[in-house]
């Protein structure tokens, strides 16, 4: 089974996210930057998956400027066999939405013949969680997203728990499909020092949009960016009716 | 206050190359998830955290500047100021063992055999396996080429008596490398190093210190008495001792004041944002000019420090002449300088800085410790001193 792992460059988590004055975006510039969490627990399985004997190959891919390379690095240094960067500058990549990587990514898998696509479920900047489902739309394959324990079922299965509203839901899907990872599906290893160095040897392929006949015409458009309104003190009712009746007039209820 | 859009001048990640930040990140994440959130609890429990240390391992932090061959990491002491710089900010006192713990698997790596190599660095290595440094002695500890704990050598063995003070580590270390004076043989010459296993016969252990700093690691004194060693766990060569142990030392030292940058760092950005919030007055603490000013000072000084520490790291990946100077420089300057900011830190914070639920106060135990120990900085001074008067100077040449 060969396995591509989508990655995408996203703020780090820790950062106290600030918007620009001009309000199209947030700041990104010079900001720390890691691996979308998601997709960091993405890559975690697909590597088990390797040393269990079930995949035989893991390739990385990410679409966005030139740092992106940090993140395959990282990619290569946590298991990934390869990577491919699919390269846009800075102002293209803004405009970049899911329904684009997922254009993207459904060209690669079908070309390069992936028997699994794994990402993330949603990234933590837009948290859009449309990717993977419209990778599967795309190539017309089966999904299992907010996956939280994947098994093998022979050579051309996966059974796939899933975490739903209502609970856990187990299904079974036939490869090639798609998989989005949710947070309790793994504990993410720390790549180690020599495999950051061994890292640095594994090739990064580099493609162009133009080398998969990406369309990369925007669907949405940004209107405004803003911060959510400061938290004004609070107050405090004498008993539950009152309560009911505040609640009722800020229109809670 | 605006916010900017760009990281501040005293950015730990200026300067380097991709792979030193991708190190440094590595570092960073492995402090921030594994020491930072316990840091207070080691403190208090005063035993080394032996499980995160093993995670330490696996990723490669039990030898990082040993070689590759028998299981070391193959970084430079650059790459290991960077490393040690970030876990100090996750726990001082944990960084600099895990620090001592690295310049004995070095000294195993550099001046050991081959036999030494395969025997003890693949566990040194993972954390499983812990060293301890022994040189200093109840009576001798700057003046330390004046040591007594003396090994005679009877047939194909050292019999060991004597005192070592102070010991990292001990109690938990496997491998203990002692400094020892050959029986009748003065001055640093007469000293070579062994490697003591943990469980020798005559190999007693101390009490376990009570410390002011440096708690999550025990420190004992140890004592020999009839100690038998074989002659084959001598490191390097008869008279080797001394230099053995000031060449680790010089790394150590580098190391040490990596943990006192660390934890000045994450002090200071501590300060900005209790600055921020903490208001008084009317207005937020960092309003205020007197604050606003210490803050810069406290800037200048992290930035020369890390300045310092980089330039002796160079010098001593380059093996340079100046190496010694450059290593005893950093560490009188770094740990004294980085002292004064985590105080100061711990001043802005007010009350909430003596109290034990924020780390600031343990930060400034543990970097007290670092003005003290791999020699004092008044140690540090005179082999300045010794440089700058014996060597030829740029005026006459």
């Amino acid at each position: 089974m060969r396995v591509l792992v989508g990655v995408k460059r996203v703020i780090d988590f820790a950062v106290k996210v600030r918007v620009k004055p001009d309000k199209t975006s947030v700041v990104t510039d010079n900001v720390p930057h890691s691996m979308n969490p998601f997709d960091e627990i993405a890559l975690e399985e697909a590597v088990k998956l390797k040393e269990a004997n079930h995949a035989k190959e893991i390739v990385a891919f990410s679409l966005g400027p030139a740092k992106n390379q940090e993140i395959l690095r990282t990619a290569l240094a946590k298991g990934a066999d390869k990577a491919i960067h699919l390269e846009v500058d800075d102002a293209t990549y803004q405009k970049v939405e899911p329904f684009h990587v997922a254009q993207a990514i459904a060209k690669l898998a079908k070309d390069e013949k992936f028997d699994l696509v794994f990402l993330g479920k949603q990234a933590i900047d837009d948290d859009a969680n449309q990717t993977g489902q419209l990778v599967a739309g795309f190539l017309n394959w089966p999904q299992a997203t907010f996956a939280s324990k994947v098994e093998t079922e022979g050579t051309s299965h996966l059974k796939v728990t899933r975490e739903i509203d209502g609970g856990l839901e187990t299904i079974k899907v036939k490869l090639p499909a798609v998989l989005t990872a949710d947070l309790r599906l793994n504990e993410p290893r720390y790549a180690t020092l020599p495999n950051i160095m061994k890292a640095k040897k594994k090739p990064i392929d580099k493609k162009t949009p133009k080398d998969l006949g990406l369309d990369l015409t925007s669907q949405t458009e940004v209107l405004e960016v803003s911060e959510p309104p400061t938290r004004k003190g609070g107050e405090f009712v004498e008993d539950v009716p009152t309560l009911v009746k505040k609640l009722k007039e800020k229109g809670a209820l | 206050m605006f916010r900017g859009m760009q990281s501040y001048c005293v950015d730990p990640t200026l300067g380097l190359n991709a792979e030193q930040k991708e190190i440094q990140k590595l570092a960073k994440e492995f402090a921030r998830n594994e020491l930072y959130p316990h840091m207070e609890e080691f403190d208090t429990m005063g035993k080394l955290p032996r499980d995160t240390m093993k995670k330490a391992g696996e990723i490669g932090f039990g030898a990082i500047y040993c070689s590759e061959k028998f299981g070391g990491t193959g970084l430079t002491r650059f790459d290991a100021s960077l490393i040690f710089e970030q876990l100090a900010a996750g726990c001082s006192s944990t960084a600099a063992y895990m620090s001592i713990h690295n310049m004995c698997a070095w000294m195993i790596d550099e001046f050991g055999t081959d036999e030494h190599r395969k025997k003890y660095l693949p566990s040194m290595a993972a954390y499983e396996t812990l060293g301890s440094y022994c040189l200093t002695e109840p009576d001798s500890g700057s003046d330390a080429a004046a040591l007594r704990t003396s090994a005679k050598r009877v047939g194909d063995h050292y019999i060991l008596n004597g005192s070592k003070a102070f010991i990292s580590g001990s109690g938990d270390s496997g491998v203990y490398l002692v400094m020892l004076r050959h029986e009748g043989q003065p001055g640093p010459k007469g000293i070579f190093c062994l490697l003591v296993e943990d469980g020798t016969p005559g190999l007693h252990l101390g009490k376990n210190e009570k410390k002011l700093g440096w708690c999550t690691h025990p420190t004992r004194i140890i004592t020999f008495e009839d100690c038998q060693v074989s002659v084959s766990n001598q490191i390097g060569g008869d008279n080797q001792g001394f230099n053995i142990a000031m060449m680790g030392i010089n790394g150590g030292r580098v190391n040490i004041a990596s943990c006192s940058l660390g934890a000045a760092q994450n002090s200071f950005d501590l300060a900005i944002e209790h600055l921020k919030v903490r208001k008084q007055f009317g207005k937020p603490l960092a309003d205020f000019q007197w604050n606003q000013f210490k803050l810069a000072e406290m800037a200048m000084k992290l930035v020369t420090s890390r300045l310092m520490l980089r330039e002796a790291a160079q010098h001593l990946t380059e093996k340079t002449p100046q190496m010694a100077s450059l290593c005893a420089m950093a560490k009188l300057y770094v740990t004294d300088t980085c002292f004064e900011v985590v105080n100061h830190a711990l001043q802005m914070h007010g009350g909430y800085g003596i109290l034990k639920d924020y780390p600031l106060q343990q930060y400034l135990r543990d970097c007290r410790v670092h003005q003290i120990i791999e020699g004092t900085n008044e140690i540090m001074r005179m082999i300045i001193a010794r440089d700058v008067l014996t060597n030829a100077n740029y005026l006459t040449g």
